[in-house]
């Protein structure tokens, strides 16, 4: 089956402020947010995009919306190409796709009632008016609200858990067929938690949504993605079933990040997280792998080579000079400086 | 041996929609040596029982009752002057975001060496040596002391918040969500140094969360709140693998964790009540599955059983039978809970 969501060499580089000397010198310094970025979502197909703050993980979510212009590569969601959409097309799109935001408590207008927030996609979208409650009541049915007496209501009369249900109906009211969710728990209680990740895992099967939820939080991707891409300072470390990636993790990153989450019970491991002492600093990323300084495993190809993102058999893909691809012959002769 | 004893403590707020009960029934015990998790979740008083350990509380804040001995002595009965010389000196705080901690405008080190001076009574030489001992002792390098807040990263500025919180070599250190901000790997380094200073230096720590695993990560006994309320205590191991609490029963099935495979999580349905006006009757009884006729007329107390695990629950002696219950997600869907 075509891939519903196709990236290729997706790369988006932020400017740094500059410093007298680099003024001087006419440098033009940049970060690499997301850094040669490749992969494909199958249509109904549901990713964690996983990885620590700053390591491009909401940058990518924002790329994949065309909120952000990329720096390189391309995207195309759906058969679109999204450099250069415009006009009826780009309206086409916005409709098809979707955030879910992070804060359900800044993601509404405070002085718009719920009604008024769920119909401004609509009216955006072009829907006659006669048409808004209809498509109003559909979705909050689907996110578990029950009655309309809800949408005379403002964002402060609710709950953190109800007002999520409504940021999740506002992206949903259009119909979408792809939605990206940017932590869309993080801000809620544990008690309520649940009932959100339960609804989206519904959802993705009712509806048929190719969706990206992004997180920092492995168990929560666990729960609503059955595969998971780890990020690292702006480049795609991992990928492969959920389940996998955490029985058998195969990048030194995934390694640590699995080991550093607390577990509920109080016989767990104390061992030191398999990881030298480093900071990740994307600004400090040279032309090696970037978790170099970090890693524990490292040879001295890491420093001078970026590892490929390789392929493995059962789906998995993986950046590492210390992984090989099944058959050696694949990768070209390596180049040590 | 008992380091803080705190009983039935009561704080309200003055609001503008009228009398909030943010804390009614604050009660745990901090021994020495020992850390102890304060767990619940947002509104349901943990921050405002911790910071009014301090003795220093917001304005619209009135203690309404309770004792909160520490040391041997009655804090609340004493002269606030009293309590408030303390602060630093005999209990110090790591608030909830260590941006707060910090003044952005002062070098990190100033402000420890202002703490070692003015509360400290330490000499400049002295205090600039003690502050270079500090940064040590929290994994920071002491040249960055000269550094400003802004050039810190999260992980580190929350290293120089603990350092601060043990510069006078305190006997309790309250710390209020200390790595909620945090990525995991740093969150996981954080809770490594404060358990490990912990051990060293064999202060005793109230850490106050909103997450289980962090408590089971790092400390002996847990403190579990609803709305106000403490509802249920005990040693980490007996709480988490034998709660008593209805409450403390939903939470740890309503949230994933990397260990137990699949599974549906189950919501604990509804919220916690209006602490301006709080239902006569147990609190959680709205939501409990569980609940019986009495639960909404009269409020459970607080027993201790012999092994000193707490609970506040009408129905604690079939707690083993109603522990294996709440395990299916079943039991928390409205149906089942309107049933019961």
């Amino acid at each position: 089956m075509d891939a519903y969501v196709r990236v290729r060499g997706l790369t988006k580089t932020f400017a740094v402020r500059r410093g007298l000397a680099q003024v001087m010198r006419g440098e033009h310094p940049v970060v690499h947010a997301v850094r040669s970025v490749d992969f494909d979502i199958a249509p109904g197909e549901t990713v964690g995009l996983l990885g620590e703050s700053g390591c491009g993980k909401t940058t990518t979510g924002r790329l994949l919306l065309k909120l952000l212009e990329p720096s390189a590569g391309s995207i195309a969601i759906g058969g679109r190409e999204l450099a250069g959409l415009a006009g009826t097309e780009l309206m086409a799109f916005r409709r098809d796709a979707q955030f879910v935001f992070q804060n359900p408590f800044d993601a509404l207008n405070p002085r718009l009632s719920i009604a008024n927030s769920l119909s401004e996609p609509l009216v955006n979208a072009g829907i006659p008016k006669a048409e808004h409650l209809d498509r109003m009541k559909v979705v909050l049915e689907r996110v578990r609200i029950r009655g309309t007496d809800l949408l005379e209501r403002y964002p402060h009369e609710m709950s953190g858990g109800q007002l999520q249900r409504i940021v999740l109906a506002r992206a949903l009211v259009l119909e979408p067929r792809f939605v990206v969710a940017d932590e869309p728990v993080s801000m809620l209680d544990v008690s309520v938690r649940a009932g959100i990740l339960n609804l989206m895992r519904e959802l993705q099967d009712t509806l048929g949504l190719t969706a990206i939820y992004i997180s920092h939080d492995l168990a929560l991707v666990r729960y609503v993605a059955r595969r998971t891409m780890v990020m690292y300072l702006g480049s795609l470390v991992e990928d492969g079933p959920t389940e996998d990636v955490i029985r058998e993790p195969l990048h030194p990153y995934t390694r640590a990040l699995i080991a550093a989450v607390p577990q509920p019970r109080v016989d767990q491991s104390r061992a030191p997280l398999p990881l030298r002492p480093g900071t990740a600093d994307a600004r400090k990323v040279g032309a090696g792998c970037a978790f170099v300084n970090r890693c524990p495993v490292a040879i001295a190809a890491c420093t001078a080579e970026r590892p490929p993102l390789i392929d493995l058999p059962g789906g998995r893909r993986v950046a590492c000079h210390l992984v090989q691809a099944p058959r050696a012959a694949v990768a070209a002769e390596p180049v040590l400086s | 041996m008992t380091l803080l004893s705190v009983r039935n403590l009561a704080v309200d707020y003055a609001t503008k929609g009228g009398t909030l009960h943010a804390v009614s029934r604050g009660t745990l015990e901090v021994g020495a040596g020992e850390v102890v998790g304060l767990v619940g979740e947002s509104g349901c008083g943990k921050t405002t029982l911790a910071r009014a350990l301090t003795g220093v509380v917001p304005r619209n804040a009135t203690f309404k009752g309770g004792e909160v001995v520490f040391e041997g002595k009655d804090l609340l009965a004493g002269p606030p002057a009293a309590w408030k010389d303390l602060l630093w000196r005999r209990i110090s705080f790591v608030p909830q975001s260590s941006m707060n901690a910090l003044d952005p405008v002062y070098r990190v080190g100033t402000q420890m060496e202002e703490v070692l001076r003015l509360r400290g009574g330490l000499g400049r030489e002295a205090a600039r040596n003690r502050t270079a001992e500090l940064f040590g002792l929290v994994g920071l390098d002491a040249k960055r002391s000269v550094e400003y807040p802004h050039q810190f990263s999260g992980g580190m500025r929350q290293r120089a918040a603990i350092a601060m919180a043990l510069a006078l070599e305190p006997s309790l250190v309250i710390a209020d969500e200390p790595v909620t901000a945090l990525d995991v790997i740093v969150q996981r380094q954080v809770l490594d140094t404060l358990r490990d200073l912990q051990s060293r230096l064999g202060v005793s720590v109230l850490l106050v969360t909103h997450d289980i695993s962090v408590v089971a990560y790092v400390c002996d006994r847990v403190v579990v709140m609803y709305a106000g309320e403490v509802v249920e205590s005990g040693k980490v191991g007996d709480v988490l693998a034998a709660p008593r609490h209805p409450y403390t029963m939903g939470l740890t099935n309503a949230f994933p964790d990397l260990e137990r495979a699949g599974g549906t999580l189950a919501p604990i349905m509804g919220a916690p009540p209006d602490l301006r006006s709080p239902p006569t009757g147990c609190r959680f009884a709205e939501r409990c599955p569980f609940a019986v006729a009495r639960c909404r007329s009269e409020s459970p107390p607080l027993t201790v059983a012999a092994d000193g695990h707490a609970s506040a629950c009408w129905r604690s002696d079939e707690a083993a039978a109603l522990a294996e219950t709440a395990r299916d997600p079943a039991t928390w869907t409205p149906t089942s809970a309107s049933a019961a």
